[in-house]
């Protein structure tokens, strides 16, 4: 435990120290130390270090986007999900669909479920493919969004329809047309989306909730009312009770939504914005009433009885996950094989009957009657016509407005 | 002041130097180091690199960045978020002094009263270690559930009532409030505190209490006198590690807070991944490590130890 002033030495504690440092037990203290890395970082860290660094234009990669395809040699694909996002027999270890797949083409599936969340998913792939490098992915789930984003960026590939006859067939009409992928170029969905309220029945006590409005101006509520982090959803549900289309709204009508909920929040209305976990707090009771994704509450109302949802009479909001390429994909032909598979009526059905998502497929309802009469008949799995109708999407966003309009909804949160 | 100082080695001018140093022997210390200089080369000074550059660039994801030595990005991101800033060190500074008043009453009875249990009592501190950050924040909200026996409690002893005039919860709640917020960073961090005092604390000399005590010092005293300050490093060392992650962390604020608990860690984290505003975050990230180094700074020279352990 030396501790010595090093400016204030005097030659003999210089002579001691440096014996001490040829005996080969260091007398480095953590202050020398890190002083001495410091100056060393200072050097490393030139300026001209700084200046090279730096983030290429997205797109401009070299060598186009596509790789050589592998597809025939090697009977593997590369597919990133996300969690319980899939099929799962009861030992939990094997996907009933996925096996079927690979018994009939012969072409392994590794199935990962590595995606948690768009934005944390973006920026992990975002490094290799802004380099044009191989993200060693051949299938990914994106939301519209993100897919879109990257749509935009041209790091995904454009998928060729000779592979998709299924897809092109049995998509239901309601996901054809998505303005920043018309016609399903480069991508198809995986599963849809529906942002609804949910309620906890126990917890709202007599208190009716049917819309929006309800949710931020019923007194009887403050401080237990929950929306959602994802902007698109919270904003696309207060645009319709706000009696504007989400798939085509003004700049104006975004700050107009956006000072509504800053009322929600100053006066204590809203008690937080939530990712997932909006499930514990609305099953504790915590949340009397929340934004919800309608395939959390097909689960939530199976394991709590308190639990419903209602569709507010404005109308609710679909998004859907995308199945995309990436590029530089070693494996693209089957990828898209497997998109393929994914359409057929039977398959669609049992991955319905397990995940309890809106299917995206047209035909599925004979099938999945036959496997669980309640998810057939479930609105919330198998939209009917007049649900349909009321359903919409929030329209896609240009680079400045979803910096703008993500700016505006950060401010909102909080940060 | 506790220097800690030792008496000096005695410096003996007459010993002459056995042999001349073998130059092997006079570099080992450096082939030693060079794998943890590698490692902070690797992780620490090229990541620092990268992050100031990326502060100074313009741009965006679709015409790519470039280093414009736009230094107003601190400026701007300094005045948009300072109130982030405030609250970030507000919490950590009460998260801090919580652990400390907490922590110390432990830390002693581990290290002078616990006995044959001393063993026990230290897994029981460590043993939350072994489940994962997330689970043990997540576990906080049940525990502070709105109809839970906690609250409850709170609520009839009207301890709610006082917290919430200050302002720290809000109504007849505690989650989603800044005191939530305050105690899941002091349960996340204790250990921190508790391990460091616990090892300045078990140093000290049995015997130091016993000549304290004859020389007619009363227990109280002999705290204030003699073990308080020979705890000293250990009180440094606990409050740093506790300061610097809770000043940064961003989870307790996202799943136990609301809108207006947003720490520094939320705002970078959303600056970063869902505006994909680099330059404002790298800023941001800066700043915070700038003024933590400075505090930290500033609190190591009062505090008058460089021994941190």
């Amino acid at each position: 435990m030396e501790q010595y002033e090093p400016d204030r030495l005097t030659p003999a504690q210089v002579a001691a120290i440096r014996r001490s440092y040829r005996n080969g037990r260091a007398a480095l203290t953590r202050r020398s130390l890190l002083r001495a890395s410091a100056g060393g970082a200072l050097t490393l860290g030139g300026l001209g270090a700084l200046s090279a660094c730096g983030i290429p234009a997205a797109g401009k990669t070299a060598g186009g986007t596509s790789a050589e395809d592998h597809s025939a040699t090697e009977k593997t694909v590369s597919f990133s999900n996300w969690t319980e996002y899939m099929d799962v027999d009861d030992s939990g270890k094997h996907h009933p669909t996925l096996d079927a797949f690979t018994k009939r083409t012969g072409i392994k599936v590794k199935y990962t479920e590595d995606i948690n969340d768009n934005n944390e998913f973006f920026g992990k792939i975002k490094p290799q493919l802004a380099a044009g490098q191989d993200t060693g992915r051949d299938l990914i789930v994106l939301t519209d969004w993100l897919a879109a984003r990257l749509i935009r960026l041209g790091w995904v590939q454009k998928l060729d329809p000779s592979h998709l006859p299924h897809a092109f067939a049995n998509l239901s009409p309601q996901f054809r047309t998505p303005d920043w992928d018309p016609g399903r170029a480069y991508s198809y969905p995986w599963q849809g989306i529906s942002t609804v309220i949910a309620y906890n029945k126990k917890a709202l006590d007599g208190v009716e909730v049917k819309s929006v409005s309800d949710l931020l101006d019923n007194p009887k509520l403050k401080g237990r009312v929950g929306f959602l982090t994802e902007m698109r959803d919270t904003m696309g549900m207060t645009l319709l009770d706000m009696g504007k289309d989400p798939g085509r709204f003004t700049d104006d009508d975004y700050d107009a939504a956006i000072a509504r909920l800053q009322k929600g929040v100053d006066k204590g209305q809203i008690r937080r914005f939530t990712g997932n976990d909006y499930t514990s707090d609305l099953t504790k009771g915590d949340l009397a009433a929340c934004l919800a994704w309608a395939g959390d509450v097909v689960q939530l109302k199976a394991d709590s009885p308190d639990v419903d949802f209602v569709i507010p009479d404005s109308g609710y909001l679909t998004s859907s996950d995308n199945l995309c390429v990436p590029n530089k994909a070693r494996h693209k032909t089957n990828a898209e094989r497997l998109i393929d598979y994914y359409y057929e009526p039977p398959v669609a059905a049992q991955l319905a009957a397990y995940i309890n998502y809106v299917c995206p497929v047209d035909g599925v309802k004979d099938e999945l009657a036959k496997i669980d009469k309640d998810a057939a008949a479930n609105p919330l799995i198998l939209p009917d016509k007049a649900m349909q109708a009321r359903s919409r999407s929030f329209r896609s966003l240009s680079q400045q407005e979803e910096t703008a309009y993500e700016t505006k909804f950060a401010k909102l949160t909080g940060a | 002041m506790a220097t800690l100082t030792e008496a000096p080695p005695p410096l003996t001018p007459t010993a002459p130097e056995k042999k001349p140093p073998r130059k092997r022997g006079r570099l080992t210390p450096y082939w030693l180091l060079l794998p943890g200089i590698l490692w902070l080369i690797v992780f620490f000074a090229l990541p620092m690199i990268y992050q100031a550059s990326t502060s100074v660039q313009t741009g965006s994801l679709e015409a790519g960045y470039k280093v414009t030595w736009h230094f107003a990005t601190y400026w701007d991101a300094l005045s948009e978020y300072w109130p982030q800033f405030l609250r970030s060190i507000a919490y950590a500074a009460s998260a801090t002094v919580l652990c400390l008043l907490l922590g110390y009453p432990l830390a002693y009875l581990i290290a002078f009263r616990a006995g044959r249990w001393k063993n026990l009592v230290m897994i029981l501190v460590i043993a939350p270690f072994f489940t994962s950050f997330l689970i043990r924040t997540l576990a906080w909200k049940t525990i502070l559930a709105d109809g839970g026996p906690v609250v409850g409690a709170l609520n009839t002893l009207h301890v709610l009532d006082i917290t919430g005039w200050l302002g720290w919860t809000a109504g007849d709640r505690v989650l989603a409030t800044p005191m939530a917020v305050v105690c899941g960073l002091t349960y996340n961090f204790l250990p921190f505190m508790i391990l460091p005092l616990y090892t300045s604390l078990e140093r000290i000399d049995g015997r130091l209490h016993e000549a304290a005590g004859d020389l007619y010092a009363r227990p109280w005293t002999t705290f204030r006198k003699v073990t308080f300050p020979l705890s000293m490093p250990g009180v440094v060392s606990g409050t740093l590690l506790t300061f610097i992650p809770a000043a940064g962390d961003y989870v307790n604020a996202e799943l136990l807070g609301s809108t207006d608990t947003r720490m520094i860690g939320n705002v970078i984290q959303t600056q970063f991944l869902r505006i994909l505003d680099y330059p404002t975050a790298a800023a941001l990230s800066f700043i915070l490590m700038a003024g933590i180094l400075l505090m930290v700074t500033v609190y190591i020279r009062r505090s008058g130890t460089e021994d941190l352990v």
